[in-house]
């Protein structure tokens, strides 16, 4: 579960001053839901997502994590989630395996349970015939299946993907999007941000809308359908900013 | 504290940095090629340097004298100087080294000699240049040996005893063993060198641990595992250090068995000129006292660069910051090699020289154990406080996130 309560992010910028990145958004991202933030660039999607990371502190309002504080339990509140972003790269000079036992050991498993897990991950994923070549020499999407599995090895049970798919071709951002579902079916609670109106279509059972660092519309996408009378999720994202 | 969690992250980046070839190079092939050749080559030069000064014979000018042909004739005949015709732009000629000294001798001189009258003997030099000093010393000598000669004559011609002019003679002794001798010449070379490759071996890693980092957008990656920043940055501080402190300890066995080999070759060359500086001796002692001062100081050479490293965006950047540093270290670490820059309660104090002064002093075998614990403590206090400026830095997100 995830519930984010008037989270606030102000910044000091150089030219603008103070700048609200996330300006009081409050939502609420159940187990077994895919819950996706849809935002144009800027939007203030990531800063959000960090917040609930605990990769960034809020400024004011707070959010509770698989049951945790994101200010003041923060480290518990890593070792419940597995966050994806095409900004998590990977360390290219160690193997598939050492990456994902490298995270694997920082969530505390022990030796025995590390192994089985890789195992039983790397097998899942068709990940064994590139094992133990070094992250650098993997092609995209099979760098794409090893942050998978580093976000998997602790088995959390809350999934934070930032616009997980930007940058990457049809297969690799395919493999992505079936990963997604799968957590859902799983039963994890799963946030995932984009501005790929179509991704949110396909997989999202509550979306919230943001813009300008606030959350200006939230609901399923047959509550959103209903309330602008419009169908298109575009033309709706459209209206939302707009107004 | 969780000692397991620095040292998971500890052992990653070690695995990390030894695949990486910029720091292996700065670790491991500089102390291991580069040091020898350094150390070899400085002493091949220096021994060259001395053996052909005090080989060469040096061209000396004799000015005047016309009238004293007894004086010009004696000198003439002096052994291990060669007189070159008269030129009025002598000092033009020392200056550019054509000639290595010239004298000036009086009018009159034979003449005013014998008769007892006073008179000065002029002997221009190249001041500081060693083949002009070993020129005019020539000359001075005859003309000492030559005043010595006639205050003999004129005592004997009066039947007075020698030491009438001379009561006593004055004889300068040297009470230093031989390795304190050629410790004090170069030895403040070898702390020198440590401390510099303590700091190059400590700058790659440290910008790949941080700028890299950045640049290669695993930061956030590894911000979202459950580590805590404090031992994120312990496990990456410890990595650094060890990298300094191996390029440390490599660079002290390849400089101790390069100048060992060095000694070998060059013992005896040159007629012996440059034996002194040979004798310098580096004791395990020595050594392991050096490296135990050094310690500190790799420790806050790590803390810093880290700190430093952790605030640029990219590699590139970090590398701009940290070139002007080289300049911050390198400059007291000459000057405690500069004759006459000696130890005292102030110096103490001032990282770097400090520990530059004190291993000069430790590799001629003299140990001033109250500035030993001062520059000891006041450095572990330097590296402490620099290891809390890189934790505090590695908590602030406008750090970590600087776009």
């Amino acid at each position: 579960m995830i519930e984010a309560q008037g989270l606030v992010k102000k910044f000091r910028d150089k030219t603008r001053g103070e700048v609200r990145a996330v300006d009081g958004v409050s939502f609420r991202c159940r187990p077994g839901e895919i819950f996706g933030l849809l935002g144009a660039n800027g939007a203030g999607k990531t800063t959000t997502l960090r917040i609930l990371a605990t990769i960034l502190t809020p400024s004011a309002g707070t959010a509770i994590v698989a049951g945790y504080d994101v200010t003041r339990q923060s480290q518990k509140v890593r070792s419940s989630v597995g966050f994806l972003s095409t900004a998590t790269a990977l360390y290219g000079r160690l193997s598939a395996r050492e990456m994902v036992e490298y995270f694997g050991r920082l969530h505390g498993l022990d030796e025995t349970t590390l192994r089985q897990r890789i195992d039983a991950i790397f097998e899942r994923l068709g990940m064994n015939d590139f094992r133990d070549r070094r992250c650098d020499a993997l092609s995209t999407g099979m760098k794409q299946k090893v942050s998978i599995a580093r976000t998997l090895v602790h088995d959390p049970s809350v999934m934070i993907f930032d616009e997980p798919t930007v940058g990457l071709d049809v297969m690799a951002a395919r493999t992505i999007i079936e990963f997604i579902r799968e957590c859902r079916d799983r039963g994890k609670t799963v946030i995932f941000s984009t501005h790929v109106m179509s991704e949110v279509e396909k997989l999202c059972d509550h979306i919230g809308i943001i813009h300008d660092g606030r959350l200006l519309a939230e609901g399923t996408l047959a509550d959103l359908r209903q309330r602008f009378s419009k169908q298109d999720l575009e033309d709706i994202f459209v209206e939302v900013v707009e107004q | 504290m969780s000692l397991r969690n620095i040292g998971i992250v500890y052992r990653k980046e070690l695995i990390d940095s030894l695949r990486d070839q910029r720091t292996l190079i700065s670790m491991i092939a500089v102390p291991l090629l580069l040091v020898p050749l350094l150390t070899i080559g400085l002493l091949v030069v220096m021994v060259r340097q001395v053996g052909e000064a005090s080989e060469e014979v040096p061209k000396v000018m004799i000015l005047g004298g016309e009238d004293s042909p007894n004086v010009r004739a004696e000198l003439e005949k002096l052994q291990g100087v060669k007189i070159v015709p008269e030129n009025s732009a002598y000092a033009e000629e020392i200056s550019s080294k054509r000639i290595r000294a010239a004298v000036e001798i009086p009018a009159d001189f034979d003449a005013k000699l014998s008769a007892g009258e006073p008179m000065s003997v002029k002997i221009y030099m190249y001041q500081g240049e060693l083949k002009s000093g070993f020129g005019a010393n020539r000359l001075e000598k005859f003309f000492r040996d030559l005043r010595d000669r006639a205050i003999r004559e004129r005592l004997e011609a009066r039947h007075l005893p020698e030491n009438m002019v001379r009561p006593f003679d004055i004889k300068q002794q040297n009470v230093a063993s031989p390795e304190k001798v050629g410790g004090a010449l170069i030895g403040g070379l070898v702390p020198y060198f440590i401390i510099l490759l303590c700091l190059t071996g400590a700058m790659y890693p440290a910008m790949d641990l941080t700028a890299g980092e950045k640049e290669r957008g695993t930061i956030e990656t590894i911000l979202c595992s459950p580590v805590s920043r404090t031992h994120l940055v312990l496990g990456k501080f410890l990595m650094v250090l060890t990298a300094s402190v191996a390029t440390g300890v490599l660079s002290v066995i390849s400089m101790t068995v390069s100048f060992g080999v060095g000694k070998k070759l060059l013992q005896g060359v040159a007629n012996g000129a440059a034996d002194t500086i040979l004798q310098i001796t580096m004791t395990g002692k020595a050594v392991i006292s050096v490296f135990t001062m050094v310690l500190p100081l790799a420790v806050l050479f790590s803390a810093a660069l880290l700190a430093i490293a952790l605030f640029a965006k990219s590699y590139k950047e970090a590398q701009s910051y940290i070139s002007p540093l080289m300049i911050v270290v390198v400059l007291p670490a000459v000057a405690a090699v500069l004759p006459g820059v000696e130890l005292n309660a102030a110096l103490a104090l001032v990282p770097v020289l400090n520990t530059s002064l004190i291993s000069k002093e430790i590799m001629t075998g003299t140990y001033h154990w109250k500035y030993i614990v001062l520059i000891f403590a006041s450095s572990c206090i330097y590296a402490a406080g620099a290891i809390a400026i890189a934790v505090k830095l590695f908590q602030r997100e406008d750090v970590l996130f600087r776009t």
